[in-house]
């Protein structure tokens, strides 16, 4: 059976003669979708969420209709906010980036809806601060939108008021995560707050109940408005349903941007019938399934997935690398995630411990300095790969790296932790060999390219 | 006055069951887990975590165990064979700081985990630290020498090179900052921000490179700048006043309190070898919290100035000569005897002790009592609504307790009286007329027997007739009552210097000359016969007044102003 995208928030892009203006979109049926949402009361397009099992699409992949569940807008005093996380900086990530620039009407639509189901009357855009242009898109289609009456005051004749804000970012990936995010929205540095206390649903942005949700997620959300939840759920498999965007960065013939239903194909179908193969008739060696901070996966490796039968009982099945379905759980199983949708491919030329050195280098430039372990330990991993890297290393440099990343992971105030360690933890407990044969000075070089001294 | 309160509970707060290192107990509700660890004498280690500070969770040593009732179907808890509920812990370490108590709680401050945990932190915060520890002031009460010793590990597994950072930044008028030590705990931008209003310090750059400064064209110049170096957990922020003067472990702690104002800051004097090098805040919940102000931190340096008199004087014709104490006693005693109380008068001062005012008000009454003209004089500062005073008279409630004081209100006729020629004799305690009283030369000039007791030679002094020289408040043992009524005890911690003595005897030998009998030979006598004759202290004794001090709950309404 061929394998065909099922383009659903990809609909439009990219096709010819569809442009960003909105008199475009309306011709393609835009903000017809708001309009059969003003219809239904706001709990009942929280239920169409909750019924759609729709996960999060930024990389933790917690279902939104949980996530929006735990505000009660009927306890709440305090104003409710949204803020549509559009900092997209995961290495291997570039889905939000198209649609913002493509199809920035699709994002409002969909954040619209979700402000009109939760009762938020201010809402904000955090972009990207390297997304310039996306920024001024976003800010030309709020006038448009607001011009036409989808946003601003008395939206469409229902009376319900509505504002969005563009916030550009401050230059950090860090900001992406979303108390971090928050606390740059508020104007300080953006260090993420402690959880507990801070949830952002109870104290959120300026201490009230806050929604932050991906890019991704919200256009989402119109598709579930137009279809209804139950239908949505059909696409995809249980527990993992609807479309997901993978952007396919690496040693594939095509990289590039796909948009799939959940699970519908493997790792293998991907590279192989998607991508047009790895790069100049190569072998696969590696492969990062959800952007750099996932675990790595190593080809060749027999992965025992549990999965659960309709039955509900539990069923193991073991697979190769390409077998794999890339969806949230069986990702999951196979140890890695199906995190932001970056599938950043690896051949065989690649030397692991230079793709390490330089994803590592990468988080010590990112990390935001405010916890001890990460703080320290991102800089120390990135001495540490950088020197396996450079043929410098020593003996025990490779037990002493896991130990540090050990040492970070789990012990951090954000997901930073995790996001620097599980690279270091994953490639050298998958390529331990080219590691510690780099620390003994024995691995042959295969390409020309030195990383710089640190 | 703090912004936080993470160590006191409401009187209140319902108890909470919770099982520490196995072992269930009660506490009150509100606690954190570092604050519940501590009342059980455990001790939970942190950096960030200040009881007075918001919480950033920011420097992870308090990681500890955390585990949660388990619940069964009906979401009640299960419990186990002695009837207590089973705990589910939770896979990852928490931080105890942010980690309120709830009921049925289970906290491990010592796991194999929660060891790891602090070994990893303290390994991370060590590898880009200097380790300058013999050049460093912090030494010897440095947060992570202590820790290190106690949590870490034997030896460095870093090899590469340290981040390099700014040295010897010079933030403020008393403060100098190494960055390079710093631990990004965050506590002197808390402290400066929530505690003073003062939001002059911040992070710059990022990562390992994250860098604490003043923010451009700010500078950490508030009095109370050096509560930040206090709280410094190492030896980033030093005192430009203390830094480079002493190893802090030669240094003898003498509990007291501060005479720089009415608050009567809870102090400990740092000295050595009869050299007081430094003041520090003590922890005094009713008083001073864990704070003290910078001006009267390092108000004490005049103790050791040139200027100190060193030996009993008298005037000799025109001349002055050393008199010992036996010779100008009876002399000064003779003198003043001689004289009709109204000719007499005492300028005393808001920075005597009880005991002095209550010897001094004994020598008045043998002068002649109420015909014998007395008051202090006022100093005036502003309060700043933190912790200073706007009286900057440590005792001026303990003077006026003695009938000594008017609030300087009395002050004008004393001096008109010596205009006048009515007042013959002035005795002058600790005070400059010259200086803060702001009298004129020609009336002390007029005075026909100065008497000054005093601690520095001042322009009143040179013109005294007897020059008894005192001690200063770290030289003395004695009480005193600070604005709220509060009595509180200094103690000693250097001798006196020289032939000075301390003021009481002073007093208390003048008084015996002058034929008020005795008995009393040691301060501890004269503190007893003090609250025999005073109901405002009826009761007390110098020890019963304990290092925190006691609120006098009789003592009258003060004058002041």
């Amino acid at each position: 059976m061929p394998i065909t995208e099922r383009r659903l928030i990809f609909k439009n892009i990219d096709q010819p003669g569809y442009a960003i203006d909105i008199d475009c979109y309306l011709r393609h049926d835009g903000y017809k979708d708001l309009k059969k949402a003003l219809t239904m009361k706001g709990p009942d397009i929280v239920a169409e969420v909750k019924t759609s099992g729709l996960r999060g699409r930024g990389g933790a992949g917690f279902p939104c209709g949980v996530k929006w569940g735990f505000i009660d807008p009927t306890k709440n005093t305090k104003p409710v906010y949204l803020i549509c996380n559009a900092d997209e900086s995961e290495p291997g990530t570039f889905k939000d980036r198209q649609i913002i620039y493509k199809d920035p009407h699709q994002m409002l639509e969909g954040m619209i809806i979700a402000c009109y189901a939760n009762n938020v009357h201010l809402a904000y855009i955090y972009i990207r601060g390297e997304f310039t242009l996306g920024a001024k898109i976003l800010e030309k289609a709020i006038a448009e939108a607001k011009a036409k009456n989808y946003l601003g005051k008395n939206i469409c004749g229902t009376g319900y008021d509505l504002e969005i804000y563009v916030h550009r970012g401050a230059g950090a990936y860090i900001c992406g995560e979303e108390t971090g995010l928050i606390e740059s929205l508020e104007g300080k540095r953006a260090y993420p707050r402690i959880k507990p206390p801070y949830f952002p649903a109870v104290l959120g942005l300026y201490m009230c109940p806050t929604i932050v949700n991906n890019v991704e997620t919200l256009c989402n959300i119109k598709h579930i408005v137009a279809m209804g939840g139950a239908a949505y759920a059909k696409i995809g498999k249980p527990n993992n349903t609807g479309t997901r965007l993978l952007c396919v960065s690496g040693d594939v013939e095509k990289p590039g941007y796909y948009e799939f239903e959940v699970g519908a194909l493997t790792i293998g179908q991907l590279l192989n019938d998607v991508c047009g193969g790895i790069k100049d008739g190569r072998k696969l060696k590696a492969l990062i399934p959800g952007g750099s901070s996932a675990k790595v996966m190593k080809a060749g490796d027999r992965y025992k997935i549990k999965t659960k039968k309709p039955d509900g009982t539990m069923e193991e099945k073991e697979m190769g690398l390409e077998d794999i379905p890339l969806d949230f759980d069986t990702l999951a199983a196979a140890g890695s995630m199906a995190g932001s949708g970056g599938v950043i491919v690896m051949d065989e030329t690649r030397d692991m411990a230079e793709c390490l050195a330089n994803i590592s280098t990468f988080y010590a430039h990112e990390s935001c300095g405010q916890c001890t372990p990460c703080r320290e330990g991102s800089l120390w991993m990135k001495k540490i790969t950088s020197r396996i890297a450079n043929g410098k290393g020593h003996p025990d440099d490779v037990g002493l790296l896991k130990n540090v990343a050990d040492n970070i992971a789990g012990r951090t105030i954000c997901a930073f932790g995790e996001a620097c360690a599980w690279p270091v933890q994953s490639f050298v407990e998958k390529f331990k060999n080219e590691f510690e044969a780099h620390a003994l000075g024995t691995a042959k070089k295969s390409t020309e390219q030195k990383l710089e001294a640190v | 006055m703090n912004p936080f309160n993470h160590d006191v509970t409401a009187p209140d707060a319902p108890l909470l069951n919770v099982q520490v290192d196995g072992e269930w107990m009660q506490f009150p509700k509100g606690l954190n887990v570092i604050e519940v660890a501590r009342r059980v004498g455990k001790f939970v280690p942190h950096y960030c975590y200040h009881p007075k500070l918001s919480i950033p969770g920011n420097c992870r040593m308090c990681l500890i165990e955390l585990g949660t009732p388990k619940l069964d179907a009906n979401r009640k808890p299960v419990l186990d064979a002695g009837n207590k509920p089973e705990i589910a812990w939770m896979p990852r370490p928490q931080i105890g700081c942010a980690t309120q108590i709830s009921e049925g709680m289970g906290i491990r401050t010592q796991s194999p985990l929660v060891e790891e945990c602090r070994k990893g932190v303290m390994e991370f915060l060590l590898i880009n630290h200097p380790l300058d520890c013999p050049i460093c002031d912090q030494a010897g009460e440095c947060k992570l020498q202590e820790y290190s010793v106690q949590y870490g590990s034997e030896g460095s597994r870093f090899t590469d090179d340290k981040v390099k950072k700014p040295k010897r930044v010079d933030i403020g008028e008393r403060i100098v900052l190494d960055d390079e030590r710093c631990i990004m705990c965050s506590r002197c931008i808390r402290f400066s921000k929530e505690m003073v209003k003062d939001d002059v310090l911040g992070f710059i750059d990022r990562g390992s490179h994250t860098t604490l400064a003043v923010h451009p064209g700010k500078r950490l110049d508030n009095n109370y700048s050096l509560n930040t170096v206090d709280i410094c957990p190492v030896g980033a922020l030093t005192s430009k006043d203390f830094r480079f003067q002493m190893r802090v472990w030669f240094l003898k702690e003498t509990k007291s309190v501060c005479t720089g104002c009415a608050t009567g800051c809870n102090t400990l004097i740092g000295s050595r070898e009869n050299l007081v090098y430094r003041q520090t805040p003590r922890e005094n919940e009713a008083v001073n919290s864990h704070w003290m102000c910078d001006q009267g931190r390092l108000g004490f340096h005049y103790i050791h100035a040139p200027e100190r008199l060193l030996e009993p004087v008298s005037k000799v014709g025109h001349g002055k000569l050393p008199t010992p104490w036996t010779e100008l006693i009876p002399r000064l005693a003779a003198q003043l005897r001689e004289l009709p109380a109204g000719k007499i008068a005492i300028v005393a001062s808001g920075r005597m002790t009880n005991e002095e005012a209550f010897l001094l008000s004994q020598i008045r009454k043998i002068l002649g009592g109420d015909a014998v003209l007395s008051d202090i004089v006022p100093r005036k500062g502003e309060a700043d609504g933190i912790l200073r005073s706007a009286d900057l008279n440590p005792n001026a409630r303990g003077l006026e307790l003695f009938g000594l004081s008017n609030g300087g209100q009395t002050l004008g006729q004393i001096r008109h009286g010596i205009d006048t020629g009515r007042i013959e004799a002035l005795i002058v305690l600790h005070e400059n007329l010259l200086g803060d009283a702001g009298w004129p030369l020609s009336t002390v000039q007029n005075v026909k027997l100065l008497v000054v007791q005093s601690i520095l030679a001042c322009p009143t002094s040179e013109l005294a007739d007897y020059i008894l020289p005192g001690a200063s408040f770290a030289e003395k043992r004695g009480s005193m009552i600070n604005g709220n009524g509060r009595l509180q005890r200094l103690n000693k911690a250097i001798s006196i210097p020289g032939q000075a003595l301390d003021d009481w005897q002073i007093l208390l030998q003048l008084k015996a000359a002058l034929g008020g009998g005795n008995g009393l030979h040691t301060i501890e006598e004269v503190f007893k016969a003090m609250t025999e004759a005073t109901p405002a202290l009826s009761g007390l004794s110098l020890s019963r007044i304990g290092d925190l001090g006691v609120d006098l709950k009789n003592l009258p309404a003060t004058a002041a102003k």
